[in-house]
């Protein structure tokens, strides 16, 4: 089998040699990108955190104001005492283990991956219902990137963003987007023909046709993207730990480096309990509910 | 009279390369035979066909003979390749293939709307948001539209529905929805394509005649849609027969009965009802029958009565009818006249 080993085809090379020259030639693309996103999750964590309170009398108090905040958006979002409740509680109790930084730290990550990942995954999603050749191109990539090993593609982000929120952020969005992708083109092209034609028969513009009726008709699948977009998000903490975002997932590294079992189970159930609240608050409500 | 749509020699094709089919049409191929030579689908072949200002105009066939299709000819939404549409507004005609994209949408706002079969509303909008789909399409100001769409929900008695969603509402609501919002527009010209055979046949019928009572107000010009006969027959001022493709036939529902293009029509015409066309004038033997004098006059019609009224009259009290026109007796009917006037149509020498 020599002859087969013998001559390498140079994959690794060349991939090696793609990720060099973006990193020289795509550096001030990297660099301004960079700094954007790590502006906005500063401005998260900012918001979260409430750093300017540190050193007074209110810096205890601040997330209690945060945990009232977000049962309030959970009872806004839902109207179930149920829900509103277990956010407060399970919130409470993320305070009591001493995980709370850690908790806003993920969930600045996982917005910030959200916003990004819908923000461009709805015009790709259009663009790729509007143009069979653009989904055409389009879908062995989200293949591959859902179906890559997330460790393959922290290689090359370490690289182009340096260790961080940023990569962490990217690798996210990376693993993510595919999703409000395809429901965004799903809902669209799966308007009825009727409708998009009751809507030109009347005079409508194709803007006023994506705007009026095949955006508002996918807009469940497009929530069903958005919340699977941060369930996504937040299935990477543990990931984007690696890559030095900090968050949830660092406790669950160092537990599995020092084997403490303790500090591993609280860190984990931090993340459940966030989990559970995120997909309470934003899941769309049950198919059906759209006739 | 005047003209409000004409076709010149519609033809209109679905496919990349219509020269190919249309070279075809001219040979007088059938759909299946193009369809087979060249790929490309026949909607319509050479129509020429004028919608008076004010009529009802059905278009008639079986599944497929390309009815919706030059329905759609009327506002371009279907791709006619040869010939010319004309359609009459008030700064002269249009024809909407050679016009500008503006003048078009403009076209599509004001002097042409459509009414759906499966009624085409959008369902994640109330009663009110729907019927005024298209003036706020057509940026009419909130305050003048919530008027005018409160005036349509007045005319098809839905304002006490306006806030609801309109899945909440029964097909035959629905479709007075799908009414209000073509009449909002103001626009003078309706394509009605089959509006109500997605709906029961009791419903039906009550939609028909509100569509003939709003007619009577509003007096729009209105091509139709339908393959039952029976509809035509009822709504129609004419009746536009199409097979394949083709226009067989045109003129008034009586023409078409008295005297089938071929047996196309024909076969149309013998599974149609007329109980519902024919006039005391239609079925009377005239002058005055030798067994009139035998049997009782049970009542007087005038020439128009409906042939249903003459049903009822003597289904209460047996015996003859006496048509009498500007005070003369100018015929009878009795149970024989009756049979005979409603199978006439079903006799070959009519
Ligand atoms: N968008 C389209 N693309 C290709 N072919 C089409 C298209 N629309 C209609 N056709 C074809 O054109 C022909 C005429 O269709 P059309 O819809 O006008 O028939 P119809 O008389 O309205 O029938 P029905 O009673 O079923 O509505 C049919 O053979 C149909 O398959
Ligand atoms: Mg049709």
């Amino acid at each position: 089998m020599d002859w087969l080993s013998s001559y390498k085809l140079p994959i690794g090379q060349g991939a090696k040699a793609f990720v060099d020259w973006l990193t020289t030639s795509g550096e001030w693309l990297f660099n301004a990108l960079s700094a954007v996103l790590q502006a906005s999750i500063d401005l998260l964590l900012f918001l979260l955190q409430g750093p300017f309170l540190k050193g007074t009398a209110f810096e205890q108090l601040y997330p209690l104001l945060i945990i009232v905040l977000i049962s309030a958006f959970a009872w806004y979002m839902r109207r179930s005492l149920g829900v509103t409740l277990f956010t407060a509680l399970g919130l409470l109790l993320i305070v009591n283990q001493g995980y709370w930084k850690e908790t806003t730290e993920t969930l600045a990550l996982v917005l910030a991956a959200s916003a990004v990942s819908m923000t461009v995954g709805i015009p790709l999603g259009i663009a790729a219902a509007r143009r069979p050749w653009i989904y055409a191109i389009m879908r062995p990539i989200l293949d591959l990137m859902q179906t890559i090993p997330t460790f393959v593609y922290l290689i090359p982000a370490l690289i182009l963003f340096g260790l961080g929120m940023v990569p962490g952020l990217i690798a996210t969005v990376i693993f993510a987007i595919p999703a409000p992708i395809r429901l965004t083109r799903l809902g669209i092209i799966s308007t009825p023909p009727s409708l998009v034609e009751a809507a030109q028969a009347f005079g409508a513009t194709p803007g006023q046709v994506l705007k009026k009726v095949e955006l508002p008709f996918a807009m469940p699948q497009i929530m069903a993207g958005l919340t699977q977009t941060i369930m996504l998000s937040l299935s990477m903490v543990v990931i984007a730990a690696l890559v030095g975002a900090n968050g949830l997932g660092v406790p669950v590294v160092r537990a599995l480096n020092s084997v403490n079992v303790a500090k591993g189970f609280e860190a984990g159930l931090c993340i459940v309990i966030l989990a559970i609240i995120l997909d309470r608050v934003f899941r769309t409500s049950d198919a059906g509910d759209v006739a | 009279m005047t003209a409000a749509v004409t076709f010149n020699n519609v033809s209109i094709i679905f496919g990349k390369d219509p020269d190919a089919a249309l070279k075809l049409v001219d040979q007088g191929k059938s759909r299946d035979e193009i369809g087979h030579e060249t790929g490309m689908v026949l909607g319509v072949a050479d129509a020429s066909l004028t919608i008076e200002e004010g009529e009802i105009l059905v278009l008639m066939g079986l599944s497929g003979s390309g009815k919706s299709t030059l329905l759609r000819a009327v506002n371009g939404l279907a791709p006619v390749v040869r010939g010319d549409v004309a359609v009459a507004t008030k700064a002269g005609p249009i024809n909407p293939y050679k016009t500008s994209a503006k003048s078009l949408r403009d076209f599509r706002m004001h002097v042409v709307s459509m009414v759906f079969q499966q009624f085409a509303l959008l369902p994640w909008r109330t009663v009110a948001e729907n019927v005024g789909f298209g003036l706020e399409l057509a940026n009419v100001p909130e305050e003048e539209r919530s008027r005018r769409v409160a005036e349509q929900l007045e005319l098809v008695n839905l304002t006490k529905w306006a806030n609801r969603k309109v899945n909440e509402l029964s097909g035959g609501m629905q479709q007075r929805v799908g009414l209000a919002r073509a009449f909002a527009t103001g626009a003078p010209i309706l394509l009605m394509d089959e509006p109500f055979s997605a709906l029961d046949p009791l419903i039906r019928t009550r939609l028909q005649d509100e569509l003939l009572e709003f007619q009577r107000r509003l007096k729009k010009t209105i091509l139709f849609v339908s393959h039952d006969l029976d509809e035509a027959f009822r709504i129609g001022n004419r009746i536009a027969i199409m097979e394949g493709g083709r226009i067989i036939q045109c003129g008034t529902p009586q023409e078409i009965v008295k005297n089938p293009a071929n047996q196309y029509v024909a076969d149309f015409v013998a599974n149609m009802n007329p109980i519902n066309m024919l006039t005391a004038g239609d079925v009377m033997e005239t002058g005055i029958a030798a067994s009139a004098s035998e049997t009782p006059v049970s009542g007087n019609a005038a020439p128009t009565t409906p042939l249903v009224d003459i049903l009822d009259a003597l289904a209460r009290k047996p015996g003859n009818i006496g048509v009498v026109d500007n005070g003369a007796i100018i015929g009878t009917i009795n149970a024989q006249n009756i049979i005979e006037g409603l199978t006439r149509h079903r006799r070959k020498d009519g």
